[in-house]
């Protein structure tokens, strides 16, 4: 149904032939199927809660949730709320996919520019490691990193031990925590004047290079001040940390930072999953920057790792952050297999045990779906906003 | 324009699909009738209770629960089909209408009972909250439980059971929550967790699937009253006292002495009792809406409730439970059907 | 890099020669190739042994497992269950029957020239699941009826991921088109269909199928688990398949559009003898593709309750007659989806080399 600019017919189409009616007769038709369909489906659903005595409405996140969960990231005990649950199980969620993104990440370029190694050694293995990983389900990996890695972890008592602090068992990773004492405030203050000393050295090194052609060594120089400057303030005000070292209490280790078995196995898996498809991408991206590229670059005179950062990737960037992008939404997707193996993600906890104990399923489900909704949207608008910018400053 | 036509009626017949409202309010005896066949909602897997074997045929005191439900409909117990249903899933199967009852080792609370358009028609097993704990730890009591990882499964009134448990004895606690209990005894076995909790009757199940089932031990503590028992769908009184009555039925036989061996025998009976629940005299059967020998068929092919809960969870099975308070109140339990009269 | 200009190329460089080039090129590169060998041949040899040397395949029950390696012998002995699930042992005749028609169908189609392939193929998407509809239920033409709550392992994924793919294929190219339609409310219809199935995980999809289905449907109507299950994954699957027939469709030249439309065709006789056809024939890799990935997720309805063949597995490792058999049950599996998974990826990689070709103008 093409829309025509007719002016000059004779006679205009009889109006059941004129595309611009039959195009609006049409929308309109479908528009009352979808809204019909969604009062149908609404009424329904009405009917079939009020005729089977389910309550509805919010007023259950007001309610005590009475049930306890093992790892929050925002204060939580039983007496709190079923709203309360719902803020643990979402920074559950994001904090494994954060966790789960940066490791997808780093490990997908290695294993990416691994395949394209001119080691054969190395590059056949990165194959095989795609080949074997992408097409295993993520369930059965999630599965084999939780039980069957976990029923080799010693028990609390026998844990594997290294140097005092850090601990691993059967209940988890025990790290050291640190604990900041008065004055470390001054600490985060220094951080914050060595980035702004860095952001304000490149923009000073760049214009310098530009009127002088002098290349000044600005990535040295930024590393030393974002180290340098507050390690020094945190000498100066007399090491206001101390680390609150993890012991045997009772059962488990007590203090402390914990991973609990079901974080680290689902961000293992998450990662080692998703990062075999990130290689992919950043394979083809790389490869698809022509050879001519690399070639006048090294007529130039650029070294070989400047040829990879300056040429090579920035014109890769553009292939690879698309395809990207839908990963690292595949990726929060996927974290709420989290329910299978007991981490108490978004899925696990409220659409699992808060959707249970309330009988609530519309709401809950309702409300669990909206939150993926605006996350991947959130994740789409930034990762499309970092497109547009990388794809302006190539023009 | 020939193809649209036919996307047209297509979205009709769609459309016709979702509105074809069942006008006929039948009642759920009548489409129960209909199909030929009860449509039952059990676990999909718990010792005792209801388990498929490999080949995928059901045993367990729930499952005859809805065996004795099909005896008293058609007098025949095989007239019934399994739907396995996880926790999560079990209470809307029955509400949408999906399963005609169901006997799914569920609990009897309040808010089930009220909130959730459901009535509980009786009672088939009382069972309590209790503690399984690896013997390595050295804990006799569950008040020495403080600081422990608990091993729970997902969707049923242990997780609040428990929380409620150490919140009033000033006790801490790290829930592990699975979706299955296989997961959880996987997870017990792995040594994620120091206590695995569930109903008692399911301890000695679970702990019979360990690799070596001596390292565990049931604590004495019982935390919870239990009481599981069928469910059905509010609304449907006739419905509803069909399912409170065959369970009667059962512990009535058992009371009076009919098994399954001798429920034919026992029709000659002069006992007034006996006769009326097997249905030789009285109209007990019409009132419900059942045969008025419905009685007969459910103990001759399903048993009474000491045959039903001694070949499924009794001493002599993998279980080995004994009666303790399911046993008739005349032996010192708490089963006390109302008469059939 | 190094070598004179002059020198003529030699074809056989000679084993020396070829690991100096690909092994040790320089100094990091010798390195890793060391670190790296090292690392292979220190883990290569205790994984043959676990998994063959030492294992066990032949036995009787748990007790003949003693071995320091794998008991394969656990998977053989229950391999019925993981293949058929419930199935009755006497009618799983009827199951290896659409086994090996889908393996005529389908396996040909890896076979180049080998004839009649496209016909076959035809079939595969057209008869077989007429065939398989009254094979595997049953209760039709004196054939025993088997409800689908006996279905499960092997069977129910293939069920499962088949039946998802081929629902959601026209609803993904209806979709598609409205995508790209003229019309603003349609297309605005189903920008927001694809997105927000697009958006949530496939396991909040299952559990609306499974737990909230049920209301939205009047008194009286319902569906059994597995239909319900499909109902859910067809609807994730064709938002899928939707954006990958819109890249079919973005992918014909505008030329094709405009010559269609001017010798007079209508839009559905246009996009249905002109357009599609096209479209189709260069998105069958992404198709298979999306295959794969719904292969794989499928595992995902044991969590609702389904047996399928990672659920059979997993339900019997708990089984205490056999101990400490999660590892072989699970790479049992992972064999299984891998086999299926990469042969059909090289199958799509050699598609996509070939459509590549055949379409570079």
């Amino acid at each position: 149904m093409k829309k025509q600019t007719v002016n000059s017919r004779p006679a205009g189409p009889k109006p059941w032939y004129d595309p611009r009616v039959r195009a609006l007769f049409f929308q309109v038709i479908s528009l009352a199927v979808v809204f019909w369909v969604g009062w149908v489906l609404i009424d329904n659903t009405l009917s079939n809660m009020q005729s089977r005595g389910i309550s509805t409405g919010f007023g259950f996140l007001g309610e005590s949730a009475g049930f306890g969960i093992i790892m929050h990231l925002v204060p939580f005990d039983a007496t709190m709320s079923y709203g309360r649950t719902f803020w643990v199980g979402l920074t559950n969620t994001l904090l494994v996919s954060a966790m789960g993104v940066v490791a997808a990440t780093i490990l997908g370029f290695v294993i990416g520019v691994a395949r394209l190694s001119s080691n054969w050694l190395v590059a056949k293995i990165s194959l095989v490691y795609i080949e074997v990983i992408r097409n295993i389900p993520l369930l059965l990996q999630i599965f084999f990193w939780y039980f069957a890695v976990l029923s080799n972890l010693p028990s609390p008592r026998q844990s594997v031990e290294v140097g005092g602090a850090l601990f691993l068992n059967n209940r988890g990773l025990y790290l050291p925590g640190p604990v900041t004492q008065e004055g470390f405030g001054l600490v985060w203050v220094a951080i914050l004047v060595a980035i702004v000393a860095v952001v304000g050295v490149r923009m000073w090194a760049k214009k310098r290079q530009m009127a002088t052609g002098q290349i000044f060594p600005t990535f040295k120089v930024s590393v030393a001040i974002l180290i340098l400057l507050p390690l020094m303030v945190f000498f100066s005000a007399g090491q206001p940390l101390e680390w609150d070292v993890p012991a045997l209490k009772g059962f488990n280790f007590g203090g402390g930072i914990t991973l609990i078995p079901e974080l680290v196995a689902l961000w293992i898996a998450l990662s080692l999953y998703t990062a075999s498809f990130i290689a992919e991408i950043v394979r083809s991206g790389i490869l698809s920057v022509s050879q001519g590229q690399t070639e006048a670059s090294k007529a130039l005179g650029l070294p070989n790792g400047l040829t990879l950062r300056l040429v090579v990737i920035p014109q890769a960037m553009r292939v690879i952050i698309p395809p990207l992008t839908s990963q690292y939404l595949n990726l929060v997707k996927n974290s709420s297999l989290a329910t299978a193996i007991g981490y108490p993600d978004l899925v696990a906890v409220f659409m699992g045990t808060t959707l249970n104990q309330t009988g609530q399923a519309v709401e809950v489900v309702a409300i669990t779906m909206a939150v993926y909704l605006t996350i991947s949207l959130l994740i789409s608008l930034f990762m499309n906003l970092y497109n547009r910018a990388v794809a302006i400053k190539e023009r | 324009m020939k193809s649209m036509r036919s996307v047209a009626f297509g979205m009709a017949c769609v459309a016709g699909a979702l509105t074809t409202t069942s006008v006929f309010a039948a009642t759920t005896l009548e489409s129960v009738k209909e199909k030929g066949h009860l449509q039952c909602g059990v676990t999909s897997g718990l010792p005792g209770f209801s388990q498929p074997d490999e080949k995928g045929a059901w045993t367990g005191i729930d499952v005859d629960t809805c065996r004795a439900v099909a005896a008293a409909i058609f007098g025949d117990a095989k007239a019934v089909e399994f739907t396995p249903l996880t926790a999560k899933e079990r209470f809307t199967a029955l509400q949408s209408g999906e399963i005609d009852m169901l006997s799914r080792n569920t609990t009897w609370t309040l808010t089930r009972d009220v909130s959730l358009g459901l009535n509980f028609a009786g009672v088939n097993y009382y069972d309590g909250q209790g503690f399984l704990v690896n013997k390595d730890i050295g804990v006799d009591d569950a008040t020495q439980l403080d600081g422990a990882t608990v091993c729970i499964q997902a969707g049923t009134t242990t997780e609040l059971n428990l929380s409620d448990y150490f919140r009033t004895k000033g006790m801490e606690f790290k829930p592990i929550v699975f979706d299955t209990s296989e997961q959880t005894v996987q997870g017990f076995a792995a040594g994620r967790c120091d206590v695995l909790t569930s109903d008692r009757s399911q301890l000695a199940a679970l702990r019979s699937k360990l690799t070596d089932p001596s390292s565990a031990k049931i604590l004495p503590n019982t935390i919870s009253k239990e009481p599981l028992g069928p469910v059905v769908r509010q609304g449907d009184d006739q419905w509803f006292n069909i399912v409170k009555w065959v369970l009667s039925v059962q512990i009535n036989a058992e009371e009076l002495g009919i098994t399954m061996a001798n429920a034919d025998e026992m029709l000659k009976s002069d006992n007034p009792s006996v006769q009326r629940l097997l249905g030789t005299d009285g109209d007990m059967g019409a009132k419900l809406g059942l045969p008025d020998d419905f009685g007969h068929a459910i103990v001759k092919q399903v048993g009474n409730y000491a045959e039903m809960y001694d070949r499924n969870v009794g001493p002599d099975t993998a279980l080995g439970l004994e009666r303790g308070i399911n046993a008739l109140w005349t032996d010192g339990g708490i089963l006390y059907a109302p008469p059939v009269r | 890099m190094t070598e004179p200009m002059m020198k003529p190329p030699k074809r056989n460089l000679g084993p020396v020669k070829w690991m100096r080039t690909h092994l040790f090129s320089n100094w990091y590169n010798s390195l890793l190739t060391l670190a790296v060998g090292y690392l292979l041949v220190t883990s290569v040899g205790p994984l043959l042994n676990w998994l063959i040397l030492d294992a066990t395949f032949l036995g009787n029950g748990p007790d003949d497992c003693v071995g320091a390696g794998a008991c394969w012998l656990f998977v053989k002995q229950r391999l019925n269950f993981f293949i058929y699930g419930f199935y009755p042992d006497e009618l799983q005749w009827r199951v290896d029957v659409m086994f090996a028609l889908l393996a005529v169908a389908f396996v040909p189609q890896f076979i180049e020239r080998f004839p009649g392939r496209k016909w076959l193929g035809i079939f595969g998407i057209t008869g077989l699941p007429i065939i398989g509809y009254v094979l595997i239920p049953g209760g039709v033409l004196g054939l025993e009826e088997v409800g689908s709550s006996k279905w499960g392992g092997l069977m129910l994924t293939l069920i499962l991921a088949y039946i998802g793919i081929l629902a959601s294929l026209p609803i993904g190219v209806l979709l598609a088109l409205g995508r790209r339609s003229d019309m603003p409310i349609i297309r605005g219809l189903c920008v927001v269909f694809i997105e927000v199935w697009r958006a949530v995980p496939l396991i909040t999809v299952l559990f609306m199928a499974s737990v909230m289905l049920p209301l939205f449907l009047p008194d009286g109507v319902s569906f059994e688990k597995l239909v319900r299950a499909l109902i859910g994954i067809t609807l994730w699957q064709s938002a899928y398949m939707a954006e990958v027939i819109r890249g079919g469709l973005q992918a014909i030249p505008r030329g094709q559009y405009e010559a269609a439309g001017a010798l007079g065709l209508g839009y559905w006789r246009k996009m249905g003898l002109v357009i599609l056809p096209q479209a189709l024939k260069l998105v069958i890799p992404g198709i298979v593709n999306t295959f794969i990935s719904l292969f794989k997720d499928t595992t995902l309805v044991l969590i609702i309750g389904l047996f399928d063949i990672l659920g059979a597995v997993q339900s019997t490792i708990a089984d205490p007659a056999w101990q400490n058999v999660a590892i072989e049950g699970y790479v049992f599996v992972a064999f299984c989806f891998w086999v299926f998974c990469f042969g059909i990826s090289r199958y799509s990689q050699n598609l996509e080399r070939k459509l590549d070709t055949g379409h570079k103008t």
